[in-house]
């Protein structure tokens, strides 16, 4: 899923200091199981920025909504009513959603309440990490399962660079080597040998180097 | 056991204080509260194990958020407490109301704020 972070409220309330009504739209997609833009914080954000702007005696009217999905027009198109009498909408969605707000409402004035970080899982409750690098091209079965392009701090594809010492990437002593990861779960699965096979260079046209990507199903497509 | 507390003090009864939730003490400054502390049971006796400790964790975040946001995080605290420490009890709103007496009424309460009045 996609991992977002909350901005600090202060930045919030900053992007929307002249607007007297705001709609907060929460996600009920991602950022809802990361704990960054559910319901729950979408309403504690709107708390957040009324109390703000009644201490400075700045009212602050808020409307909270929490959309099924803010990556999906049908969705979206579920805000038409609430969005007209509003100064701006502040979106608790990954940059996707801020960007179909912006897009359907482009009256309106559309503010990001969230960083989003990375895709990835959580570990513990609480506790999510970066796992995947959207390279768009995946080569998790050559090597067990673990991502080099994302986990390798320098993205190599061909085996661990000098910084790997006693299983730990030299960035930190908390982050492993994905080679070092690699080359265990390799070794025992006895599949070592797929490591020495030939591989081309990777086609990061794949990746971000090929501009904006897009996914296309016709078959799945509604006339 | 005829022991005293201050008497503007309001009791909110929840069935454990693992119950509690960020919105619910937000709410409770922003409808006026000078002051608000959660009593959950004491450490190692929750009927349902750790709801004491997450309600601990979910009143720091939100003191957290009253700092952030400059209310400020001292109106708000977490106490561990028994059905059984009456004398806790009475201590702990004595802390509570000197504290919020110290601090005045909550900034968001106008009226209040007018009369200098506190608690």
């Amino acid at each position: 899923m996609i991992i977002a972070q909350q901005k600090p409220v202060k930045d919030v309330a900053a992007m929307i200091s002249n607007c007297k009504k705001v709609l907060l739209v929460g996600c009920a997609g991602c950022v809802t199981v990361c704990l960054a833009g559910g319901e729950k914080e979408t309403e504690v954000m709107a708390s957040s920025l009324r109390i703000m702007r009644k201490m400075e005696d700045n009212p602050l009217e808020t409307v909270t909504y929490t959309a099924t999905r803010q990556c999906d027009p049908e969705y979206v198109d579920m805000l038409g009513n609430m969005v007209q009498d509003v100064d701006a909408i502040v979106s608790l969605a990954c940059g996707v959603g801020v960007q179909y707000l912006a897009e359907r409402f482009n009256d309106k004035w559309v503010v990001p309440a969230l960083d989003t970080k990375f895709i990835g899982g959580s570990t513990v409750h609480g506790n999510w990490e970066e796992k995947c690098g959207l390279c768009g091209d995946c080569i998790l079965h050559r090597t067990g399962g673990i991502c080099p392009i994302i986990r390798c701090s320098k993205s190599i594809l061909n085996g661990p660079c000098g910084g790997s010492q006693y299983g730990k990437c030299e960035i930190s002593k908390d982050v492993d080597c994905a080679w070092q990861l690699i080359y265990d779960r390799m070794s025992a699965l006895g599949k070592l040998d797929k490591l020495m096979e030939f591989q081309p260079p990777k086609d990061w046209s794949k990746s971000r180097d090929g501009g904006p990507r897009k996914a296309v199903r016709e078959d799945v497509m509604i006339d | 056991m005829r022991l005293q507390y201050a008497p503007n003090v309001r009791i909110v009864e929840m069935p454990c204080s693992g119950t509690i939730d960020h919105r619910v003490l937000l709410q409770t400054f922003e409808d006026g509260a000078d002051g608000v502390f959660v009593a959950g049971c004491m450490e190692g006796d929750c009927h349902f194990l750790k709801g004491n400790f997450r309600a601990k964790k979910r009143v720091h975040q939100v003191k957290k958020i009253l700092d952030e946001i400059g209310f400020g995080g001292d109106r708000l605290d977490f106490f561990n407490l028994s059905a059984a420490q009456g004398q806790r009890f009475a201590e702990i709103v004595k802390i509570m109301t000197d504290r919020v007496m110290e601090l005045g009424p909550n900034p968001l309460n106008k009226s209040a704020k007018k009369e200098g009045g506190a608690a």
